[in-house]
């Protein structure tokens, strides 16, 4: 079996269940200076995060076919081969201040614990932020895994500062969103991004917030995106 | 030039919890990992943390000490314990209120009452709050969450190389080097703290992030600090056949079943990990393949309660486990071992050294961990050990000049260090592996001996270079090993996690810490 990373191909001579076994035998047998990221190998640290033939795949869930293509993640500076600086991820999860703000004690349930079971299962692998086309357009796009950890914490019930959640994903953040859906597709973890945007729109709706593309008269072009932020 | 008043090396669960603990108490802090935050081995933990809250069964402290003590095999120490099981209440509490999404139970009065607890093996009652069955996850990314909206540095790529050292001897930072600029750095500190993990990984099998190669206790071990107890590495009875992706206690917690080829139960699937897994390593001796059963479990309670599990043997084995049996093997999991510390994590033998989490040794553990107490080491006394460090006077900061060098040089062949490190994990699976003699453990020695990995250099540019890391942490796991097999050396006897073929007995006399120092591997 063939793979090209960053169009350099290589030769597989072995049997391999994952992307991840056919890197680390070209790092141990052809190219030992290859350069990418790896450490659960069981889908749970998000480390090994790669493009496959363009789409995002987690190195060590993939099962590699002959003449996949792989390519780092979108939109990180690149490091060396397939390791990308994903230190931004931290800044945008400071600039949405996603953490539980203000502990307000209360009692749990099941119910409770189910609403954001899905959401916390986020490994930070950027799959979905590599997925994101608005990034392309806006670099200061919150993109999607700031914006669903923003949702978890906005509706856990132990919450008291929802409000300032909320203030703090409309410049760049919730009206930015295309609800492409890419992020969602992305997601190897079953997030779904595009529906917590949606609604923690509604909750901006809900705290007075208006989405400024329509108070523009201004819907975003063909994209229904406005690059200028509604401004 | 980097100065704080408190330097954590390693951003796992043990790290980060004292980070936010330093940091609430005043303390400029600041954590330096050699990966990213995400990237550590705690994000793997999939059972949970036990704490007796009596949630769903009658529990107490005292009985969670008790059980911990029994699965010890009388060598943790009950001053210890009972400070690591007393502090469970603090510790889940830590973590209810920076936002863990705990799994719940309905109708609580109080939110500690809501968390849901399971069985794991060895406890007498149900004990351990779990988040479905990614629990190490969802504590990891929630204590990152609030390190980082807290300003708290964290420093990525720096690997720990040498611990520094003022005229008093007292430890007073931390040489790196610099995975983004291939250069070496100090970061000067009044305290440091090593969290950096045990070191599972540098066997060849093993469920561990391939991160854990115990980088911080070699450094320990190098600047003449002690270590102990390295010879209990504890195996995990059930990871999938050939891939040994970790299949949690829970799949057992939750009532699984284990079976041989012939379908026949022959453990109680709840006794202690190192019982299981020598009776698992039976059958397989007689070639009866093992299997872990679940499929009674039902569909629904299964995938509410072990999304994780069902996914990952599904990936990785291709079964569905809710009809179909799993075929597991016995890997390493976890190093009870690591460095001696005093009540107040401070490292023995090195003083202005604290150590937290799977790197220390804080005599919790013994010969067997109990499913559900690592998670709970790690917050615990990632929050005491905090405290311990701010309460006594910070060592004395002396900028030093640093003439370290790297293992680089022109034409070397990169390739030799993945043999050996290869070579390396291989010998101590199955020289040093579940089942133990003085012969293997000699041929073991002298193998990795021979090795020379002292001496392996690489040619590559060190900027961005995982080379590097790589033979930087082989060198690391040439030391682990060697302390290691001398530890098993030394402990003529079976015991918990440690046992031999030779020595089948558990001997009075052996009812004490194995220690190893510097001077132990010239």
């Amino acid at each position: 079996m063939n793979i090209e990373i960053n169009s350099k191909s290589y030769k597989i001579e072995k049997a391999v269940a994952t992307l991840l076994e056919a890197m680390i035998y070209i790092k141990e047998n052809t190219e030992p200076t290859l350069g990418f990221d790896y450490g659960c190998k069981s889908g749970v640290c998000g480390a090994c995060s790669i493009r496959v033939n363009g789409k995002e795949k987690l190195a060590c869930s993939y099962t590699p076919q002959d003449g996949d293509k792989i390519e780092p993640l979108k939109y990180y500076p690149q490091k060396r081969d397939l390791i990308v600086d994903k230190s931004s991820q931290k800044e945008l999860l400071k600039r949405v201040k996603a953490t539980l703000i203000s502990y307000n004690e209360q009692v749990l349930s099941q119910e409770d614990e189910a609403k954001t079971q899905v959401q916390s299962d986020c490994i930070l692998c950027s799959s979905c932020y590599s997925a994101c086309p608005v990034i392309d357009v806006n670099p200061l796009f919150t993109g999607p895994f700031a914006l669903t950890k923003t949702y978890k914490y906005t509706i856990d019930k132990r919450e008291e500062a929802t409000k300032e959640h909320i203030d703090n994903i409309q410049t760049n953040g919730v009206w930015d969103c295309t609800l492409c859906n890419e992020c969602t597709l992305a997601c190897p973890q079953g997030i779904d991004p595009k529906t917590d945007i949606t609604n923690l729109r509604n909750l901006s709706a809900q705290n007075g917030y208006m989405d400024p593309n329509f108070g523009n008269m201004s819907f975003g072009g063909a994209f229904g995106f406005d690059p200028n932020g509604g401004f | 030039m980097r100065k704080v008043d408190i330097l954590i090396v390693g951003s796992g669960i043990a790290g980060l919890s004292s980070a936010i603990k330093a940091k609430s108490l005043g303390a400029d802090v600041a954590v330096a990992t050699k990966g990213v935050a995400t990237k550590s081995n705690s994000v793997m933990a999939q059972g949970g943390m036990n704490v007796a809250l009596s949630n769903i069964d009658s529990d107490s402290p005292n009985l969670h000490i008790s059980d911990t003590l029994k699965s010890s095999h009388n060598l943790a120490d009950k001053e210890m314990v009972s400070k690591l099981c007393n502090g469970g209440i603090d510790a889940i509490k830590f973590l209810e209120e920076i936002g863990v999404p705990f799994s719940r139970l309905d109708g609580a009065k109080t939110p500690l009452k809501s968390i849901a607890q399971r069985a794991l093996g060895g406890a007498s009652a149900k004990r351990a709050c779990y988040a479905q069955d990614y629990t190490g996850l969802k504590i990891l990314h929630t204590l990152l969450d609030r390190a980082v909206n807290l300003d708290i540095p964290i420093f990525e790529g720096l690997f720990l190389l040498e611990l520094i050292k003022n005229s008093d001897g007292e430890v007073c930072g931390g040489l790196f080097f610099n995975f983004d600029s291939g250069e070496i750095e100090p970061i000067y500190a009044g305290k440091v703290i090593i969290a950096t993990g045990g070191f599972g990984a540098i066997y060849s099998k093993n469920t561990n992030s391939a991160t854990s190669t115990g980088d911080g206790l070699s450094a320990i071990l190098r600047a003449s600090g002690e270590l102990s107890n390295l010879e209990f590495v504890q195996f995990h009875p059930t990871t999938l056949k050939g891939s040994n992706i970790l299949i949690s206690e829970s799949a057992r917690g939750e009532g699984g079943y284990l079976v041989n080829c012939e379908g026949e139960r022959f453990i109680d699937e709840l006794s202690t990990r190192d019982k299981i897994a020598k009776a698992i390593f039976e059958q397989l001796k007689q070639n009866r393949e093992v299997f872990l059963d679940l499929r009674h479990i039902g569909k629904d309670k299964l995938e509410h309660l072990m999304p994780q599990e069902l996914k990952l043997i599904k990936q990785y084995a291709n079964t569905d486990a809710t009809q179909e049996l799993v075929a597991i093997e016995p890997a390493v999991h976890y190093t009870m071992g690591g460095a001696s510390v005093n009540e107040q994590f401070e490292v023995i033998g090195l003083k202005g050294c604290y150590c937290i989490g799977e790197a220390s040794n804080a005599n919790v553990h013994g010969a067997n961990r109990l499913g559900g107490n690592s998670l709970l080491e790690a917050v615990t006394f990632g929050l005491l050990g905090a405290s311990e460090a701010l309460n006594t006077i910070a060592s004395k900061i002396e900028e030093q000049e640093f003439n370290y060098t790297l293992p680089l040089a022109k034409d070397s062949d990169n390739l030799e260090v993945y043999k050996a490190k290869n070579y390396l994990a291989d010998t101590l699976f199955k020289q040093v592996g579940i089942i133990r003699n003085e012969q293997n453990l000699l041929k073991a020695l002298e193998a990795i001996e021979e090795l020379n990995i002292d001496s392996l250099k690489i040619d590559d540019s060190p900027k961005y270079s995982t080379l590097i890391i790589e033979l930087l942490e082989l060198q690391n796991a040439s030391i682990l090993a060697k302390a290691l097999i001398k530890s098993a050396l030394w402990r003529k006897e079976s015991r918990g996690a440690h046992i031999r073929s030779d020595y089948t007995d558990e001997l009075v006399e052996f009812k004490k810490n194995s220690t190893v120092s510097k001077k132990d591997l010239v």
